[in-house]
């Protein structure tokens, strides 16, 4: 790491929110076997408080416009890999033609796996549903085909190999959150753990 | 009136302590989605996550999920119908 990048992330504040530390790796975190989904058969649904599904398959999702954001990650295990970049596409591009009133999502992936967010929290250019990771396809072991990215939020949030959402107007705890995580999972307000 | 059918939450703690106190993992469990049964011993655990997630060896679903906090743990078990513990002749 070169003096003028530490200095450019000193002057616009810390880089690693409190209780974690800077990792160069990818560590593997995984809470079952890793799912094996050929794109042909991937799909992502968004199904609406009225039961309204949205659906893309592979080619439908890949053929819409892209974007290569470039986040810190940070994963409530600790560790925090910075300038980490992405390719896919905007959950505000997936939401556009969705009309809907409720206040949260239920995600869920491949293998069973879910996790809940605020609405607000997939929209406004934070979260994307991503299929490439430093220039090539997302591997299976980090979420591959296809896995969300909410990168202001604990890395658990940003569920691998997802299948789709369920809006909802109330909060429905997912995996992690009925075990004792938190809610929201904010790690510049090291929110771990419920009640943090 | 005060309804005798029930006890304090309390008493509990005397059954709980002997049960917890044991080597679970050479306990028996029944998986609650596909009914296998067997030694906990023989769980599928995936400890690289934010938590313990012990998995069936017959059917993959989650059997326990064990979540240690700096001050408090959460354990979840869900998805066994039971536990057999073996214990000394009362
Ligand atoms: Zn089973």
């Amino acid at each position: 790491m070169s003096p003028g990048f530490q200095g450019r992330r000193r002057s616009a504040g810390p880089a690693l929110p409190p209780g974690q530390y800077l990792t160069e790796d990818f560590p593997v975190l995984s809470a079952g076997p890793t799912p094996r989904v050929r794109p042909d058969a991937w799909e992502f649904v968004v199904t609406t408080e009225t039961g309204t599904e949205h659906r893309w398959t592979w080619a439908e999702f890949t053929a819409l416009p892209q974007e290569t954001p470039t986040v810190d990650i940070h994963c409530v295990t600790r560790w925090s890999k910075l300038g980490t970049t992405w390719q896919g596409v905007s959950l505000d591009v997936l939401l556009d033609g969705v009309d809907t009133d409720a206040a949260y999502a239920l995600v869920h992936s491949y293998g069973g796996y879910t996790t809940n967010l605020p609405l607000a929290d997939l929209r406004g250019g934070r979260a994307w549903v991503v299929h490439g990771y430093d220039g090539r396809d997302l591997p299976a072991e980090h979420g591959g085909p296809a896995r969300l990215l909410v990168p202001h939020l604990y890395l658990w949030k940003s569920a691998k190999w997802v299948r789709g959402m369920r809006l909802g107007v109330t909060d429905t705890p997912g995996f992690w959150e009925t075990a004792g995580y938190h809610d929201y999972g904010d790690p510049w307000r090291e929110q771990r753990y419920a009640g943090d | 009136m005060t309804d005798m059918s029930y006890l304090d939450g309390n008493m509990l703690d005397g059954p709980l302590r002997e049960v917890f106190a044991v080597d679970v993992s050479g306990a028996t469990g029944r998986c609650a989605s596909c009914g296998a049964t067997g030694p906990m011993a023989g769980l599928r655990v995936y400890s690289h996550a934010p938590g313990l997630v012990a998995r069936c060896p017959a059917c993959a679903e989650v059997m326990l999920r064990l979540v240690r906090g700096p001050d408090r743990a959460w354990l979840d078990l869900r998805g066994i119908t039971f536990l057999q513990v073996p214990l000394p002749p009362a």
